[in-house]
């Protein structure tokens, strides 16, 4: 039975599959041999923790914490939007949703997952930016609220159908065995499915999170670009990626400036990482409670 | 356990391959007392499907009464309507009525929920919460609005006794419940359907998923429940019926073929359909 057809198509598809663990192997020892050489000339602590992000000036700083503290507050915005909006619609999705709804619903929200990420960058410039700055009274529109309000609306359609498929996984048995108890259809969702899909709807926050801290050039476009650590939400600031895509065409190859970005690569990666090692991890626990098979 | 034991003889029953429910509380045919439960005309549709045809069946206060029949033949739905679960289902229609304690629970006025709290139910499979041992019996009381610390924890040690599972997990109840065997859960999902103080408990094959060991404890324990409860058990397994119940119901493709005391059916059916099924005939 193993013809030697059969056994080539078997190595072409084990190939593929493997494939894509050469390329993350690659990826991952490029970023290290590209990132690590920037210790010479800096200590990983003045660099993660350095408040001074001069790559250009004579002598060059390389401090990134204005870069981690523009991510992370665009991301925490981004979460504020994200959670409620994405969490919200899962649950009327999954609760109150008629079929008609449905209908309509979903392809909306996967219409909205699959925009472009310039479309959103150009409708935070010309739209959301002068609406901030008219709103707020801002010297300029382009700051981390503008940057934060656009990635959390990226990032619902992402935490909304990873929610809905774990309010899916909820056994209909519980909601049975809750409503024979006499529990109303509200006690039902928040005492025993919104529990029971909790590790779930964990996992899509987490997944929504780092879709929003690894966006580039829709922070490129309208997070306002300075790379000083912010002190209110209206202040423009540099995420980590911004600070990569806009500088990486400036730095000469091979020099301390070039290390350096990817060295911000390399911390990005790793936390990207860990948010999607969580997410895994925690699903697994999850499913594991609910008693179904991996 | 209760206090008042052994007083039911139907508690050991006599041994054979279709054992009968010697000392049954109903001998006769007839219901006796005011029956706590009245299905009357009840026809039930799924979309354009008529599942249950015409079916009028009482069940007497504190009796158990059992009922049997093949795959699809609506004993399920049938019972499913008795705590209005079919609801859930969309597409689904109800005529006739069903009355408990004389009241229509099929009318627009009577409360799904709080019939619930009457009308307990113990499904097919054991379904726990993913929840503590502690809070699966809890949750119908906290749904109740029980809050007191000291009434729960009571009421709880109370519902686990009274479901002869109390000593297996008395130091365990912090623990998840979906740790417990499969009939140890089903024995939960009895506490904690107990826990509501229900006046009927509704059991959709109770034992189809468990072990003949943990089935003969739960048909145990549903002989010791009926000395303060209504029961209607839905069973696959004709041995089951013959050993529990006080009455037996015979369904057959949507209607009640036959209705008696549980040894007049088992020895003397008066349909031929009853009949084969219980010879083995079919089903």
């Amino acid at each position: 039975m193993n013809t030697p057809k059969e056994r080539f198509i078997k190595l072409l598809f084990t190939a593929a599959a493997f494939s894509s663990l050469a390329l993350l192997a690659g990826i991952i020892i490029v970023l290290f041999r590209e990132a690590l050489p920037v210790f010479s000339f800096v200590s990983p602590l003045a660099f993660l923790g350095g408040e001074s992000w001069y790559p250009t000036a004579e002598p060059p700083e390389f401090g990134i914490w204005p870069l981690i503290a523009a991510s992370a507050w665009v991301t925490g915005i981004a979460l504020v939007i994200c959670v409620p909006l994405g969490v919200g619609s899962a649950l009327y999705l999954h609760e109150l949703a008629g079929p008609r709804q449905r209908a309509v619903l979903k392809p909306v929200i996967e219409v909205l997952a699959s925009v472009p990420s310039i479309i959103y960058g150009f409708f935070g410039m010309t739209v959301m930016a002068p609406f901030m700055q008219e709103a707020f009274g801002l010297p300029i529109g382009l700051c981390a609220l503008t940057a934060g309000v656009i990635l959390g609306v990226m990032a619902t359609p992402t935490v909304a159908s990873i929610a809905e498929d774990a309010l899916g996984y909820v056994p209909r048995s519980f909601r049975e065995a809750s409503f024979a108890l006499g529990a109303n259809r509200w006690e039902t969702l928040v005492k025993v499915i919104i529990p029971a899909a909790g590790s779930g709807i964990s996992t899509a926050i987490i997944l929504g999170m780092s879709r929003a801290i690894g966006e580039t050039m829709t922070v490129l476009m309208v997070a306002g670009g300075a790379a000083v650590v912010p002190a209110s939400v209206f202040d423009p600031v540099r995420p980590m990626t911004a600070a990569i895509a806009a500088e990486m065409g400036e730095a000469a190859v091979g020099g301390e400036h070039y290390h350096a970005l990817f060295a911000i690569a390399l911390a990005l990666f790793l936390v990207t990482f860990v948010f999607n090692a969580a997410a895994e991890l925690i699903s697994r626990r999850y499913r594991l409670k609910l008693g179904l098979a991996r | 356990m209760l206090s008042t034991a052994d007083e039911n003889p139907a508690a050991r029953p006599p041994s054979g391959t279709v054992t009968l429910n010697a000392g049954s509380t109903a001998e006769g045919d007839a219901v006796g007392a005011e029956p706590k439960i009245s299905a009357r005309g009840v026809s039930f549709y799924y979309g354009a499907k008529r599942a249950l045809k015409e079916i009028n069946l009482d069940f007497a206060p504190r009796v158990v009464t059992a009922i049997i029949g093949p795959s699809g033949c609506g004993k399920s739905t049938f019972i499913r309507l008795l705590n209005r679960m079919n609801e859930l289902v969309p597409g689904t229609r109800l005529e006739g009525e069903i009355l408990l304690d004389g009241a229509d629970i099929t009318a627009p006025s009577c409360d799904a929920a709080d019939l619930r709290k009457r009308v307990g139910m113990v499904f097919q499979k054991p379904n726990p919460f993913p929840k503590t041992i502690f809070e699966n019996v809890a949750y119908g009381l906290e749904v109740n609005g029980v809050r007191d610390r000291l009434a729960l924890e009571e009421k709880v040690e109370d519902s686990l006794r009274r479901a002869a599972l109390w000593d297996e997990v008395k130091d365990r109840l912090r623990e998840s419940a979906l740790g417990l065997s499969g009939g140890q859960q089903q024995r939960l999902c009895i506490a904690r359907c107990l826990a509501v103080e229900p006046e009927v408990i509704l059991f959709d094959e109770p034992c189809a998923s468990l072990d003949p060991i943990s089935t003969a404890r739960i048909e145990e324990l549903i002989l010791e429940l009926k000395r303060r409860y209504t029961i209607v058990i839905v069973t696959h397994n004709m041995q089951q019926a013959a050993r529990i119940s006080d009455r037996t119901a015979f369904f057959l493709m949507g209607e009640l073929i036959e209705i008696g005391s549980t040894g007049r059916i088992f020895r003397a059916p008066r349909d031929k359909r009853t009949e084969d099924y219980i010879t083995g005939r079919f089903g």
